[in-house]
């Protein structure tokens, strides 16, 4: 009989059923999509992190923060403009130490020997600034503008790796990449770990101090780079056996060398900017953060949590969006249809009060109208949560579809440990740290997870129980005689 | 058999209490047909719930057959319900979305018939009271005379000891009227039960035996040496 009932309660009254439902199916649905998009959020975050960090790399250190790197360690490009120069081509290379910052090698075993580190490996990060162009006497006379300085570059300098300087006379070309010193002997850490190589090889682990190098695709597509093509860096010709696809979409540096070939075209002998450290225990990454700021003194760490903290951009915004007013939201949505489902059962059994009245006169026990009352809850709560999976799948599916993009920067205190480094100012190439702020874009999903989905279950089913037990303490309490009482 | 003995029902209302029964004595045999007659308000249903096992009183006894209901736990009490008594009710109460088999069935329910069993009976029961061709139909689909047949067969099918129906014509017209009265006589006949009715029909109390009238919750009972 229990089934008979039900099921003819559930056919005949449809409406109702339909309403406590649809109830608990959105509140159900949103918790489902905020749940995804959050996840969506913290994957896409991931990828951010990732991109400047590479696979596994749990924290980094860097050199503590110093006041303002001097003046003099600013770039200076010095030309000739002799009298007698007709077209002769004129080029100059710095090569920068990225932030300015370093360690020393040894730095990076001392941090490896810290307990709870896995594994440690140093990394050097280059900014490259090319000038290159001539100077043309006849425009240089008439126009007697033509700055002698290749440097001032323009107004577009700052924003733009490359621009043309066309000053009077002279026409230079300004080239600005980024070269990763990586050590080929521990390939498993470190940026390009974030990446695939998709033409060539890796570097080999002999390869220590080897003209290698291995370019990012992008890079690669941009100056029309392959494998077996030539890179010349500060006049040292590069090899390049490889190229590399960042699996974000944005690559740590356009190019990479072996760290030893990185520190001598740099004059930065044994030297670091970057060291990427492994945990042995992800759990106790912020012990092993303490442990290497106390025993090794003035260096940063920076684990991907700090780093994550830095994230600014809409992703930031997205994501605590998500978080926060989603949480809520889905938890207030949850209540509130937890209640309406309910107060709508409760008053469903005040409508039946003869009906039940009359199955207890009839000698039904209690307990068997009870159950009766929180079996249709049960199954108003199950048929809500599969509507509310439907509609929650359907969400997360369209969010995933569109896949709206969102902005992600990454603030300073990254890989150069030089604190704020906000985007390089109007002129010049991009004062120091200007690298370590980095802007992504990033695709947003919402991966619906198994354990989303049982979560959705398990609401479904306490919604069921929380309106059967409104309903069905309604019910109990209904008196035999109620099946003489005059309602409708 | 019934005895009844000095049965007070007080209803606290706010501040006022109603007696809806006051000292009530009565006995009715095996078999016997009461009618119960009274003005509105008069504590006639309560005196049907009282003598059902569906509330207690506040004061008194109600003994069927040895046992007094009301000292009986809500257990034994809902027991003594599925097993002895049928009630018919003035507004039928048929669950409604139940076909007329079902809500005949769920009188079997509480004995733990078995479903095949318990389809037959009700159908049996349907049939005898001439609705044979119905099993299938929602109350919905039935007119008042119908449905209020389901209700008698509802309480027959489990061949109670007393039936008991709070005014079971009130809701209907003329011809349907006389068409139920038939049904319950003959059944009654039929069965041999203990039959106890609540009605304002003033035709029908004339043709009773014995008719008990209920005044401001007292009980005065005339033999009808009229009829048989
Ligand atoms: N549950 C209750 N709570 C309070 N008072 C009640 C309750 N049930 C009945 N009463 C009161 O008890 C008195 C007797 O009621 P009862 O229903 O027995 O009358 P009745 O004779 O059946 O009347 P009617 O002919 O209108 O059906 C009435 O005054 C009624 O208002
Ligand atoms: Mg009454």
């Amino acid at each position: 009989m229990f089934f008979t009932y039900l099921r003819r309660e559930l056919r005949r009254r449809r409406k109702a059923a339909l309403v406590v439902a649809s109830g608990l199916a959105l509140g159900i649905a949103l918790v489902i999509v905020v749940s995804s998009v959050s996840s969506g959020m913290g994957k896409a975050q991931d990828k951010v992190l990732q991109s400047l960090y590479g696979l596994g790399t749990d924290m980094t250190v860097t050199k503590a923060a110093s006041p303002t790197a001097s003046a003099s360690d600013r770039p200076r490009f010095q030309f000739d403009a002799q009298d007698n120069d007709s077209d002769e081509e004129q080029s100059t290379d710095r090569v920068l130490v990225q932030g300015f910052q370093t360690l020393a090698t040894s730095t990076v075993s001392k941090v490896g020997k810290q307990s709870g580190v896995s594994d440690a490996v140093g990394g050097l990060s280059l900014q490259v600034i090319k000038v290159s162009g001539q100077f043309t006497r006849g425009q240089f006379q008439q126009n007697g503008n033509g700055g002698t300085q290749g440097g001032p570059g323009g107004g577009q300098g700052g924003g733009q790796p490359q621009g043309e300087v066309q000053g009077g006379g002279a026409n230079f070309d300004v080239n600005n990449y980024s070269v990763f010193g990586t050590d080929v002997a521990r390939p498993d850490l470190g940026p390009l770990t974030s990446s695939k190589i998709t033409s060539g090889r890796a570097f080999k682990a002999s390869e220590t101090n080897a003209k290698v190098a291995v370019i990012d695709s992008a890079y690669a597509k941009e100056k029309k780079l392959k494998v077996g093509s030539t890179v010349t860096i500060k006049s040292v010709k590069f090899k390049v056996v490889g190229v590399a696809t960042a699996d974000s979409g944005d690559s740590a540096a356009n190019v990479y060398i072996p760290l030893t070939q990185a520190q001598t075209i740099s004059d930065s002998k044994n030297k670091v900017t970057t060291i990427y450290v492994k945990a042995t225990d992800s759990q106790k990454i912020d012990s092993v953060k303490s442990a290497i700021q106390k025993n090794v003194s003035g260096t940063t760490v920076t684990t991907s949590a700090d780093l994550a903290d830095t994230v600014s951009g809409s992703l930031s915004t997205a994501s605590s969006l998500a978080t926060n007013v989603g949480k809520w939201l889905s938890i207030a949505v949850l209540v509130a249809a937890f209640l309406v489902a309910g107060l709508l059962t409760s008053s469903a059994v005040s409508r039946r009060v003869r009906e039940f009245g009359t199955l207890k006169a009839l000698g039904w026990k209690s307990r068997r109208v009870t159950g009766q009352v929180i079996g249709e809850a049960m199954v108003n709560g199950l048929l809500g949560g599969a509507l509310g999976i439907a509609l929650g799948l359907a969400g997360a599916y369209a969010v995933t579809a569109v896949s709206p993009t969102l902005e992600a920067s990454l603030g300073g205190g990254g890989g150069g440990g030089m604190g704020q480094g906000g985007p390089g100012g109007g002129g010049g190439f991009g004062g120091p740290g200007r690298a370590a702020s980095k802007t992504l874009d990033v695709a947003l999903t919402a991966p619906v997870s198994v354990t989303t989905v049982a979560i959705a279950v398990g609401l479904a089913v306490a919604g069921g129980l929380i309106a059967g037990a409104f309903g069905g303490w309604r019910a109990s309490r209904l008196r035999p005689a109620d099946a003489l009482r005059r309602v409708e | 058999m019934y005895e009844l003995r000095g049965v007070t029902k007080r209803y606290t209302r706010g501040k006022d209490i109603v007696h809806a029964l006051d000292g009530v004595d009565l006995t009715i045999a095996d078999g016997d047909r009461l009618v119960i007659q009274g003005p509105t308000g008069g504590g006639k249903s309560t005196l049907l719930q009282m003598l059902g096992g569906l509330d207690r009183p506040s004061e008194g006894e109600v003994v069927l057959d040895g046992t007094d209901l009301a000292k009986l736990s809500e257990a034994r009490l809902t027991k003594v319900r599925s097993e002895n008594i049928g009630f018919v009710f003035q507004s039928f109460n048929l669950i409604p979305t139940l076909t007329a088999q079902e809500n005949v069935e769920t009188a079997l329910v509480p004995l733990g018939v078995k479903v095949k069993d318990r389809r037959e009976r009700a159908a049996e029961a349907l049939k005898s009271v001439g609705l044979g061709e119905r099993l299938g139909h929602l109350p919905s689909e039935m007119s008042g005379g119908q449905q209020q047949r389901v209700a008698i067969a509802r309480a027959l099918v489990k061949q109670p000891k007393v039936l008991l129906a709070d005014e079971p014509t009130g809701n209907l017209d003329e011809g349907m009227r006389d068409e139920i009265m038939d049904v319950l006589e003959r059944l009654w006949k039929e069965h041999g039960l203990t039959f106890i009715m609540v009605t304002h029909d003033s035709s029908i109390a004339k043709k009773a035996p014995r008719v008990a009238t209920i005044r401001k919750g007292k009980i005065t009972v005339k033999e009808n040496a009229a009829s048989s």
